[in-house]
């Protein structure tokens, strides 16, 4: 093989070119969480915490730290200028009322109809869906990131999802560790892939059927 | 000079939670531990009360917040939205001595108002063709499939704000409101403990939180841990 998936951080910098001027944007835990490494004051993005938050910062200095401002990964976290703060009720109303922009979550299986489930895995202990299953149904739009296929190599970009759904026909883009990819009526349509993996070898590692765009599939480099 | 009274005020957790009894449905404000009424619950956890339901979006931690009352085996029964950094919690869950309902955070959240509101019911989006909805009904309006969720209440309800004045008006502070006010609203007897009591008039009227008319007992709460669960810092540069 003479690919190179991409790492987490990569991972996050290509899902933070979904980002646009002003947006309000909801981000999951994980990699996720890293995108906001790569916003820009100038970007004029704000973000949304669903325990409560709009207008999130980075993570406080030592010493600075308060039991009563954390995000919702129950880290400490900072207020930037011009944020507010909320009850839960309120934080889901902008979530499910669909003022919240954009989401951008992690994945264990994703289907080609949009289907995502990220939450509970059958016989293993279940933690909880937390805020996922109003983010998905309430956001315009789910961009999902995760990796292509599980360690062993088997697809998890799927044509149906085997395990308990956390949301149907909502994710509206899949950037993975070899492709991205959007949600059609049509069906998966391929956009961009990592350097040194055809289409083809794409298609292999996937089960759902993938689609070539029109406009040419890109190189996933970022 | 006019006398301050706080008709409210309780001396003690122990009196404030005097008559919660065993099998009883509680609120429990809090969001991980942050904004959790602390005194309240070491007093639950001092009086022994058992069979206990607790409606609370995180069930603390081992040895904090509802973890205490896990630890001592008096949670009967949690409707929770991530219950996942807790060991006790996991024993008790796997051996079947703990019921637990999963409830996605936004629909417990509007459960809740909803309690509190006078709406028995509502239709959402969160959850559609999930586990979550199963056996629910569900209805198509403009074209899109919502599904119907019933409004929560409980016998009492545990809160922690930052701040009250005599009448009982509330002030929380930063994410520390999380799921307080809604469950201020939503109990029968609503029981708030506060970091500090100010006077009459003191609390501008554009900024209270909660109106006083969802307090019932008010209790200044001593000896605040306020624990950090994930503490996260950044470097200087």
């Amino acid at each position: 093989m003479s690919f190179k998936l991409l790492s987490r951080e990569q991972l996050a910098k290509r899902a933070a070119a979904e980002l646009r001027p002003g947006m309000y944007v909801n981000l999951g835990i994980g990699i996720p969480t890293l995108v906001a490494n790569a916003i820009t004051p100038e970007m004029n993005i704000t973000l949304q915490s669903e325990n409560g938050i709009l207008g999130m910062g980075p993570f406080p200095f030592a010493g600075f730290e308060r039991a009563d401002l954390i995000n919702a990964g129950k880290q400490t976290v900072t207020l930037l200028p011009g944020a507010s703060v909320f009850s839960s009720a309120d934080s889901f109303a902008m979530i499910r009322g669909g003022h919240i922009d954009l989401t951008i979550l992690g994945a264990m299986e994703v289907s080609e109809k949009g289907d995502i489930a990220n939450w509970m895995i059958p016989g293993k202990m279940v933690k909880g869906m937390g805020g996922a299953m109003d983010l998905v149904a309430g956001s315009p739009n789910v961009v999902v990131v995760m990796q292509h296929c599980a360690p062993d190599g088997s697809p998890k970009v799927l044509k149906n999802c085997k395990l308990p759904l956390t949301g149907k026909n909502c994710v509206k883009k899949i950037i993975s560790d070899r492709a991205a990819m959007v949600v059609t009526a049509e069906g998966l349509v391929v956009t961009e892939i990592i350097p040194g993996l055809s289409f083809e070898e794409l298609q292999a590692c996937t089960e759902a059927r993938l689609l070539k765009s029109p406009e040419g599939i890109k190189v996933l480099n970022p | 000079m006019k006398v301050l009274k706080y008709s409210k005020l309780i001396d003690s957790a122990m009196d404030a939670i005097a008559d919660i009894n065993d099998g009883a449905t509680l609120m429990v404000g809090g969001f991980g531990l942050c904004g959790i009424p602390e005194n309240l619950i070491e007093a639950l956890r001092v009086k022994g009360v058992k069979g206990l339901t607790c409606i609370s979006n995180n069930a603390g931690v081992d040895d904090f917040g509802l973890g205490k009352l896990l630890q001592t085996g008096q949670i009967k029964k949690m409707i929770s939205s991530y219950v996942g950094e807790n060991k006790i919690f996991e024993q008790q869950f796997l051996s079947g001595k703990l019921e637990v309902e999963l409830t996605p955070q936004g629909n417990l959240a509007e459960r809740i108002r909803a309690g509190g509101a006078g709406i028995p019911a509502f239709y959402t989006p969160t959850g559609v063709g999930t586990l979550v909805a199963e056996g629910k009904e569900t209805k198509i309006f403009d074209g899109r499939e919502y599904v119907l969720e019933r409004a929560l209440k409980a016998d009492f309800a545990l809160i922690k704000a930052w701040r009250a004045d005599p009448q009982g008006n509330l002030q929380y502070n930063m994410t520390a409101m999380n799921f307080n006010p809604m469950m201020a609203t939503a109990a029968k007897v609503t029981i708030a403990e506060v970091e500090e009591l100010v006077g009459e008039g003191e609390m501008n009227p554009l900024a209270i939180h909660t109106p006083a008319v969802y307090v019932k007992r008010l209790l200044l709460g001593h000896n605040y841990e306020k624990r950090i669960e994930q503490r996260t810092v950044q470097a200087r540069v």
